[in-house]
């Protein structure tokens, strides 16, 4: 295949991180270019358009659809009050007896009457939303009406898989090594509002007790599948989250099951520490990449950041490149790319496919399917 | 049935290509999710055959944000492999001289997601049902299908449709001249959504309204200054009558005018083409359905991917394609085990297995999706979760591919006990001549009889079923070029896209392992095998496309081999790479229950199909 490349995953110790905020529909930009932001702070806001309720009076006030609006109080585009009459008929010579109102069951507007089908649509008042900035640092575009662009200096570290949406919150590396397994003992109350770093693994009983304690984030090696389903609910049917309804975003940075963190990650969790972090979990593996990411803003910098390495410069995998394993047998293992033969070779499933060969860490050499390593990014250059 | 209005036609044919030129050379790519596929053809020795191809990853996304950039690589691969100088920078030379320049270039895309469309109609089983296969046969993903009586509450219809961000919406309902009142409702909840489209900022979300023509004035009242709205003919003028072709056209049409126009680079692409572009799913119904009709075939292809799996048949000349939108072998790898559960996967797998060891492999797949099996556990592995990924494709293909429901059908006395009712399904696996299966696992199985014998298991064919894969997924490009140049596509679907497998021979019915079930005279070439084999076996003879090959195949009693309970079959047999294959494993095909009999039985008929080295 022509210009082709087997990204990885993306390690910075020292980035610049640019973060697009965009609002879901034409509002209000808050701040200005050259504005320096807190994660939390608002950037912009707008309103949605709230739910629709429709109500027929045609057949409420048994008339015929198309005389509806003489039997309407209200017009299109009016104001209207929860228990405010917006429909009455009109009794045979006027008797209130035989007089039947129709009262608004929301506050909101009248959004369309139809002679058509006799129905009137109701809709409530908009929503107010806000967007904060997620990432601190300084506006450096703005898309007027729509959002904002925010730079910092930054660690930066993807992950494979998450759940849940973006936290913020102060960044506690518990453990000693990059193996071992975050347990429900580790995590006490005052821990509530952190991300927690773990090493190789969580089960179920850590994550739930993480959820209850109110802790914002875990960031581990690998988690077994059934613990997520477990957790949810439900089965993760495709890659694509960040909306669940959770207390605790969930970072994953190997994969599925038992792996230690790499050990670069793990390095750069560990030096930042008590510093403060920007997560979310969302993944979306399909149309448009999106993994999971942790972002700590460096103190100071910003005056003479670095630029990032741009996409097109990943020209290719070279000898002495550090992969990651990640498939089968010797899945979540690194290793160091040793040789590159240009020949197809027939691999054990009978399959006729470019390799590659890696020296493991036991100096053991693996002959590996090319798909099946990622270049650990960041980490080669 | 031809896909382009004749005022598109018209608009082209003033253009740059005619039929009037010789078209010998042709360039033709496939903008996929992830990769652009491309291909030379070309006429040699006066036959038109595909010479090379190339490939290239996808750019329409970031940061490349260019989808012909992806098409120039893939250009450029075949240019390096052919030798043949197509591109003079950004430019594709035309027309062909010597090794210079081709004479047209054509292509299909699903880059982006395809497309997405969200469809309504009245009544759910009827217009919402036809509104669906209309926009399933003009390629899109139906992401929902809205009714009157759907269930739903208005509120929600409108939270539904606004919640979605389609391409495109197609909106029907009503028999031309009958009540206009739910399609106006429909049409009323639509604008209050207002929904905005998936792709661009600035353009207004297309509508074709195929419903009633009395409801025309109505929604366009509603809809007219929300919506770029599109007028045309009815999709169920009566009860029994279905229309699809010209709602289909539209769709086709608006794909490449609004929605790929708003796709980054699409509008570069545009003016490459020598006819307009079509949406992947599209061209490969096209040309499944050309060859159906011009062979007088029923025909069923299957194209899995890694985030879905189409199902397009031709089932006694009726057409339907559905879309499964999330089964696939990787993005979607682990819906098909929420689907299917882990236990109907794990029936095609000959070893133990943990089922937390199968989930944490599965959703490793899915979320490092280009990765292969090295193992051949891991492979065996893959292969079972195909075969579900098929069984669901064709259980919801079934229920599409269905007759007109609320059509009155006339009965005789003799009908009268049974409860035959409106809407059965068209799909009948004895009557199914021509099987194609492609994408990943099937075209790329290591050994061609595995992927022939996932679609025997998957699809359970009966009878006599011929069965096919798409050699590197050509079908998108030769559907398009069947609207250019019919001759030179099936000229080269027939030569150089279609692997034949060879036949499989099914009986139908139920026994007992061992018992006597067929004996049979096979023919192949100048050899004949007189032989019998009892029930719930498989075997294998190796029989090339080119032998003659004929069997009479006598069943016992209680078993069908075609020609009904106990009756002989004398036919002729097509070969391929596999062979002719005897399958007595019965219909429903039942898998033992006890662990190790199950895991003894699947190496059985593994061995007799040669599927694995060492198993």
């Amino acid at each position: 295949m022509a210009h082709a490349y087997t990204p990885g995953l993306q390690v910075f110790e020292k980035t610049i991180v640019s973060k697009t905020r965009t609002l879901p529909l034409k509002g209000e930009v808050m701040v200005k270019v050259g504005d320096k932001v807190t994660s939390e702070q608002y950037v912009a806001r707008t309103e949605l358009p709230n739910e629709v309720q429709s109500i027929n009076i045609a057949n409420l006030l048994s008339i015929e659809p198309v005389d509806i609006h003489s039997y309407m109080l209200k017009k299109e585009g009016e104001a209207i009050k929860q228990g405010e009459a917006i429909a009455e008929n009109k009794p045979m010579f006027g008797i209130k007896l035989f007089q039947k109102t129709i009262p608004s069951p929301i506050d909101g507007t009248i959004e369309n009457i139809s002679t058509i089908t006799g129905q009137v649509l109701l809709r409530m008042p908009p929503r107010h939303v806000e967007l904060s900035a997620y990432l601190s640092g300084t506006v450096t575009e703005i898309e007027d009406g729509f959002g904002v662009t925010i730079e910092n200096q930054a660690t930066y570290i993807q992950g494979i898989f998450g759940i849940g949406g973006e936290q913020n919150g102060e960044l506690l590396v518990l453990g000693d090594s990059p193996s071992e397994h975050l347990t429900d003992k580790m995590i006490t109350p005052d821990m509530k509002g952190k991300i927690i770093v773990g090493g190789s693994y969580v089960d179920g009983p850590t994550l739930k007790k993480a959820n209850e304690l109110g802790i914002s984030g875990i960031i581990v090696g690998g988690i077994d599948a059934e613990v997520i389903k477990d957790w949810l609910g439900y089965e993760i049917g495709v890659a694509i989250t960040g909306d669940e309804d959770v207390t605790t975003t969930l970072i994953i940075t190997e994969g599925f099951g038992k792996i230690p963190m790499a050990q670069r990650t793990y390095e750069l969790l560990k030096k930042s520490h008590s510093q403060k972090a920007s997560i979310t979990g969302r993944t979306q593996i399909r149309a448009g990449v999106m993994r999971p990411e942790v972002i700590i803003p460096l103190a100071e910098g910003a005056d003479n950041m670095v630029k990032d390495t741009d996409v097109s410069d990943i020209s290719g995998i070279v000898i002495g490149n550090t992969v990651r394993i990640i498939r089968e047998p010797h899945f979540g293992e690194l290793g160091e790319i040793t040789s590159l033969p240009s020949e197809l070779v027939n691999i054990e499933t009978e399959a006729k496919v470019r390799v590659l060969e890696v020296k493991l860490k036991d100096g053991t050499l693996a002959v590996l399917p090319r798909a099946n390593v990622e270049i650990i990014e960041g980490l080669n250059r | 049935m031809n896909y382009l209005s004749e005022e598109l036609k018209n608009e082209l044919n003033q253009g740059k290509k005619t039929m009037d030129n010789p078209l010998n050379v042709i360039i033709a790519t496939d903008c996929g999710s992830t990769t652009t596929k491309a291909i030379l053809i070309e006429k040699v020795n006066g036959e038109y055959r595909q010479t090379y191809r190339g490939e290239a990853p996808t750019t329409v996304e970031a940061p490349f944000n260019d989808v012909t950039r992806g098409v120039l690589n893939a250009i450029a691969e075949v240019e390096e492999l052919s030798g043949r100088k197509i591109l003079d920078g950004e430019k594709i030379i035309t027309p062909a001289k010597d090794k210079h320049g081709v004479d047209i270039y054509i292509s299909t895309s699903s880059a982006g997601g395809g497309l997405q469309m969200l469809v309504a109609g009245a009544v759910k089983s009827m217009t919402g049902e036809s509104a669906q296969r209309a926009a399933l046969g003009g390629g899109a993903i139906v992401m929902d299908v809205l009714a009157s009586n759907d269930g739903r509450l208005p509120h929600q219809k409108i939270e539904r449709i606004r919640g979605f961000r389609p391409d495109m919406i197609l909106l029907s309902g009503g028999t031309d001249g009958g009540t206009i009142t739910h399609v106006v409702e429909l049409a009323e909840y639509i604008a209050a959504a207002n929904p905005r489209p998936r792709l661009g900022h600035t353009y207004r979300l297309p509508v074709i309204y195929a419903g009633n023509i009395k409801a025309r004035d109505e929604i366009t009242k509603s809809l007219g200054k929300i919506v770029d709205l599109v007028i045309t003919d009815n999709i169920r003028p009566t009860l029994e009558k279905e229309n699809l072709g010209p709602a289909r056209m539209k769709i086709q049409d608006m794909f490449m005018e609004h929605v790929m126009a708003q796709a980054p680079g699409y509008g570069k692409l545009k003016e490459w083409v020598g006819r307009p572009i079509m949406p992947t799913p599209a061209a490969v119904g096209y040309l499944i359905e050309k060859v159906a009709k011009s062979q007088g075939i029923n025909a069923l292809g299957v194209d899995i991917g890694g985030a879905t799996t189409d199902v397009f048949s031709v089932f006694e000349t009726v057409f339907n394609r559905t879309v499964s939108a999330n089964l696939g072998m990787s993005y979607s790898v682990s819906n098909v085990l929420a689907d299917a559960g882990i236990k109907n996967i794990l029936r095609w797998v000959p070893f133990p297995f943990t089922e937390k060891d199968i989930n944490n492999r599965i959703k490793n797949k899915m979320i490092r999706p280009t990765t292969i099996p090295q193992t051949l556990e891991d492979l065996i592995l893959e292969q079972a979760i195909c075969r579900e990924a098929l069984r669901l494709a064709l259980d919801q293909h079934k229920l599409l591919a269905v007759g007109l429901k609320g059509v009155q059908q006339e009965r005789s006395i003799a009908d009268s006990f049974k409860q035959v009712e409106s809407g059965q399904s068209l799909i009948n696996m004895k009557s199914l001549d021509l099987l194609i299966g492609s994408g990943g696992v099937l075209s790329h199985a290591p050994r061609r009889v595995q992927s022939m014998l996932m679609m025997m298991d998957a699809f359970q064919c009966e009878g006599i079923t011929r069965l096919a894969v798409d050699s590197i997924f050509m079908m998108p490009h030769l559907g398009v070029l069947a609207e250019v140049h019919e001759a030179a596509a099936t000229e080269v679907f027939e030569k150089d896209c279609l692997i034949n497998l060879g036949t499989c021979v099914a009986v139908t019915g139920t026994g007992k392992p061992g018992d006597d079930c067929v004996s049979y005279s096979l023919t192949i070439g100048s050899e004949t095998f007189n032989d019998s084999l009892p029930f719930g076996e498989l075997k294998l003879y190796p029989a090339t496309k080119d032998q003659k090959v004929s069997i009479e195949i006598t069943p016992k009693g209680k078993y069908d081999a075609g020609a009904g309970l106990g009756k002989t079959l004398r036919a002729e047999l097509m070969g391929g790479v596999a062979g002719v294959v005897i399958d007595t494993r019965g219909r429903p095909l039942a898998l033992a229950v006890k662990e190790q009999d199950r895991i003894d039985q699947l190496k059985r008929w593994f061995n007799a199909m040669s599927m694995y080295p060492n198993i």
